[in-house]
């Protein structure tokens, strides 16, 4: 499904993915860790097409077609969602008129009808029972004024809505409480149908309980230096990076 | 009395003279790009239609109608129905009104404003309102304004006053449009309006003449105690567009709401100068002027916010935000406050910028291609605004007409 060949991409002059392979196939779980500024959340905005990243070299393919061509819109509708790390805030936009936009455009690119408001509501409806949502929630602005978790949420969310078939999540866990890192895993599991993959940016073994990775990778100085499964996060968890820096540096 | 205030203006215009941008008020706003030669005073001929007022019902057909066609009245377009008790007319058939006579000229001074002086000497006609003690006004009073003059030489004169007595309520659109794209010429409007005690008044201007044509407006209140007055000004057309709102807040606790919004392209300028005068203690007041601004057209807000010495507890707020969308706009705002009582709550602020780049990646992220996505966050962006027109169907058409401006 996505094919990363020895990726780099630098931003505002400096240098950040050096080298980064990666293949994911339908409905693998991918997780990524990796110590804070090793380049997980470049790799996430490189492939969502973040304007400010450049690509030096390397390549992208989405089930065959070349990635780094398309714009951020039609990567979308390509079927790449992306789940901010730092969710925008978007004051004046409610979250139900974005969505719907948002929902009838990778629709329409797709050849489908638009959904009139009376469809879209009832999908919406039981969408947001899977993140377990509040309603009022959709007549908010996009994010303003969300605390930390209801805007991870509200990620969750929108990938319902939006049905991709690669979702790269960034640090999706981070700010979330006990319950809500249970709904929002509940929520990214139900989604799993054997055909959607996901890259899943943590820092933290415990949401891989929940979402059980396929592969665990790490990210280190731009490049992903060790990888395997699932007991490699545990390993991380005990040890920390430094064994794992050593055998690089080595 | 009228006589001798127009051979007083006449006098005053004299010694003023037009304006030039070495005078620091029309520092951006070069009249000498839209003064004709030989200013004609005289309005063109008359060849609206009822037809061709379709468009123009921006508030609905639900309203008193007042149409005037290059500043004439025209009686036959128009419908003010019987409305009991209010006095509601033309000026020209109102001149001898007691109330007319004793309030014309006399909220607005022209001392320093030669178009206000001008507007006063020469022949005017427009819309005189006195809503009585108590009559609260259902109905919205529409003066719709149509150019349909091709001469560019030609200056408009436009005379309104509304005076709303003690716990009156009136809500009032005045609009402006043009029959077509060549229409041209300036426009001068003045605006007098009394707001007694405890009443409430409520203007909406519509700016939506042609783009070639130029407006000069000059809006001048006096609250009494207790009174409100809210407005809207969205300037969505107009080659060079001048707004002056002045606001007195002669006695205790008055309210002002004072609202916004130009969207300008092209070689477009529009110039809103705004002026809230606290002068008596516990007034509220609160300002908000957006603009969205491309092409080669500029905006200008210059607000002046006055508290005197013995306006104590007053809170007056002000704040104007503008996105520029090309290299080639530009936007120069300069609020100046002068405050002279010490107990009050006063804010200020303004910024020019860029439409948020990261809201448009989030956007266009979720599918949602770049021009939709930038068309979404400039409407947001004015939503602000437009929310503060009360009337339903005024509102959904201003934000119709906006977000197609911003579409472009
Ligand atoms: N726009 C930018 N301008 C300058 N430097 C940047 C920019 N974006 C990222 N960087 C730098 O690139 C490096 C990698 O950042 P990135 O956000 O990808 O790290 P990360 O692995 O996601 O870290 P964390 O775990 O803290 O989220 C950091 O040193 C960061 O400061
Ligand atoms: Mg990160």
């Amino acid at each position: 499904m996505l094919t990363i060949k020895n990726l780099h991409a630098r931003v505002e002059e400096k240098q950040i993915l050096n080298g980064l392979n990666l293949d994911v196939k339908p409905g693998e779980v991918h997780a990524i860790m990796g110590p804070n500024g090793s380049g997980k959340s470049t790799l996430a905005s490189v492939l969502a097409g973040r304007e400010e990243y450049e690509v030096l070299d390397g390549t992208v393919t989405f089930n065959g077609v070349d990635l780094l061509e398309l714009s951020p819109e039609d990567r979308a509708r390509a079927g790449i969602f992306l789940a901010f790390q730092y969710p925008v805030e978007i004051p004046g936009v409610s979250n139900a008129n974005f969505l719907k936009t948002a929902v009838n455009e990778v629709r329409k690119s797709k050849g489908l009808e638009p959904y009139d408001s009376k469809d879209f509501l009832a999908v919406m409806k039981e969408k947001m029972k899977l993140v377990e949502m509040d309603k009022q929630m959709t007549t908010r602005s996009v994010n303003e004024g969300f605390s930390g978790g209801e805007k991870k949420r509200n990620e969750i969310f929108q990938m319902a809505m939006l049905e991709p078939q690669l979702a790269i999540m960034d640090e999706t866990d981070s700010g979330l409480d006990i319950d809500a890192l249970r709904i929002v895993s509940n929520g990214v599991n139900a989604l799993r149908d054997g055909k959607r993959s996901f890259i899943v940016i943590t820092h933290y073994q415990r949401l891989l309980d929940y979402i059980v990775p396929d592969f665990v990778h790490v990210l280190y100085k731009g490049r992903i230096v060790k990888s395997g499964t699932k007991e490699l996060a545990l390993e991380l968890e005990e040890k920390g990076y430094d064994w794992i820096k050593e055998e690089v540096e080595a | 009395m009228i006589a001798e205030i127009k051979k007083e203006a006449v006098e005053t215009f004299k010694r003023l003279g037009f304006p030039s941008t070495k005078n620091e008020e029309w520092k951006y706003f070069n009249v000498q790009q839209i003064l004709p030669d030989q200013p004609v005073f005289s309005a063109a001929p008359a060849r609206l239609s009822a037809s061709d007022l379709t468009p123009c019902m921006i508030a609905g057909n639900n309203v008193h109608l007042l149409v005037f066609e290059n500043g004439i009245y025209r009686a036959d377009l128009s419908s003010t129905g019987a409305i009991e008790n209010l006095v509601i007319g033309p000026i020209s058939s109102l001149k001898e009104n007691q109330t007319f006579k004793n309030n014309f000229g006399k909220v607005v001074s022209f001392g320093t404003e030669p178009f206000v002086a001008l507007n006063t000497a020469v022949d005017h006609e427009g819309v005189f309102i006195h809503v009585p003690a108590n009559a609260v006004i259902g109905k919205t009073i529409h003066i719709l304004h149509v150019n349909t003059n091709e001469q560019s030489d030609h200056i408009t004169s436009i005379r309104n006053l509304i005076v709303a007595e003690k716990q009156a309520a009136i809500s009032i659109v005045e609009s402006y449009h043009a029959l077509n794209k060549q229409c041209n010429g300036l426009i001068n409007v003045v605006n007098e309006i009394v707001v007694h005690e405890s009443a409430r008044v409520e203007l909406c201007k519509a700016q939506l003449d042609s783009d070639a044509a130029s407006q000069i407006n000059f809006t001048q209140t006096i609250q009494e105690k207790n009174s409100t007055f809210d407005t809207v000004t969205v300037t969505l057309n107009g080659r060079l567009t001048r707004n002056n709102l002045h606001i007195k807040l002669n006695d205790t606790n008055c309210t002002a709401h004072l609202f916004g919004l130009y969207i300008l392209d092209g070689e477009q300028l529009t110039d809103n100068h705004t002026l809230v005068d606290h002068a008596m203690p516990n007034c509220f007041s609160n300002e908000l002027y957006k603009g969205v601004i491309g092409g080669k057209a500029s905006g200008v807000f210059n607000g002046k916010i006055f508290v005197r010495k013995d306006a104590q507890k007053t809170n007056a707020y002000q704040s104007n935000k503008n996105i520029l969308l090309s290299d080639d706009a530009t936007m120069n705002t300069k609020p100046q406050l002068e405050i002279f009582a010490d107990d009050v709550k006063c804010t200020h602020g303004a910024t020019t910028g860029q439409l948020d780049e990261e809201a448009l990646f989030y956007l266009r992220a979720r599918g949602i291609g770049e021009k939709s996505a930038r068309t979404l966050l400039n409407i947001a962006f004015v939503a602000d605004v437009l929310n503060n027109i009360k009337s339903d169907e005024l509102r959904e058409t201003l934000q119709q007409k906006a977000e197609a401006k911003l579409m472009q």
